[in-house]
């Protein structure tokens, strides 16, 4: 596909990571934040450990490192609003969607495959 | 076809930026355009001409700015993950420039295929 003004694509950033432990996931939250002003069709997928970026009550005080997961409930306001997290993942963690502070998704292994499939670029972290 | 490249990982601590190299070459080699190289996270210590390596190692800083001599390649480095990481234009290697974030998403929109090499 040739990107000439006006293509849009469909980005996914796939979000595999804790939030803290490694810059992976704030890193990766910088990139969706500039590729809003592409004017690009985007959506996030969290995946294994990854989930934990968008779970409540996060509290960083003790680790003094910036609790950044304020800024995923920001996304809205950027028409972010495709978001969604592996099903068996949340399982594996013991967290339901209520545990999220975002609205997302809950999708099945089998339709993450198939919104990946979907996509032109997948950008994973 | 035309081929953009994320490189997420440091070198040496790292496979991935001797992956995303030999990738590069070989696709070179078999007629495909590489677009544009972006490095990102540690990916961004792959452009410090600091980087001196022993003797009997492969230089992987050198390396890429050949690559970028030979064939033309751009190599862009995230300013704000090279900035957290020490990397400034006065030690960044041959080849490479600092840019923004909006580089990689161009090169997403622009490329037929982003490849991403990292953890």
């Amino acid at each position: 596909m040739e990107g000439g003004p006006g293509v849009i694509k469909k980005f996914m950033y796939v979000n595999r990571k804790a939030p803290y432990g490694t810059i992976y996931a704030l890193e990766s939250l910088e990139v969706v934040l500039i590729a809003a002003a592409f004017d690009q069709d985007v959506s996030l997928a969290f995946i294994d450990d990854g989930v934990y970026q968008i779970a409540k009550g996060q509290r960083t005080k003790g680790i003094d490192v910036k609790n950044f997961s304020p800024t995923y409930r920001a996304l809205e306001g950027y028409d972010i609003e495709k978001l969604y997290v592996a099903k068996e993942s949340l399982e594996q963690r013991g967290l339901t969607e209520d545990d999220l502070l975002v609205d997302v998704q809950v999708v099945s292994a089998a339709e993450m495959a198939d919104l990946m499939d979907q996509q032109d670029v997948i950008l994973s972290f | 076809m035309k081929f953009g490249i994320l490189v997420n990982e440091g070198p040496y601590t790292h496979q991935a930026a001797d992956t995303a190299y030999q990738f590069i070459k070989a696709a070179i080699e078999k007629g495909h355009e590489i677009n544009r190289v972006f490095f990102y996270h540690d990916g961004v210590n792959n452009s410090s001409s600091l980087t001196e390596p022993p003797q009997d190692d492969r230089n992987i800083v050198d390396r890429w700015s050949k690559l970028a001599k030979d064939h033309n390649v751009d190599l862009v480095v995230c300013v704000a993950a090279a900035l957290r990481r020490g990397i400034k234009d006065n030690n960044l290697a041959p080849g490479f420039r600092i840019s923004g974030l909006g580089q990689l998403i161009e090169t997403g929109i622009q490329s037929d295929r982003l490849v991403v090499f990292g953890d």
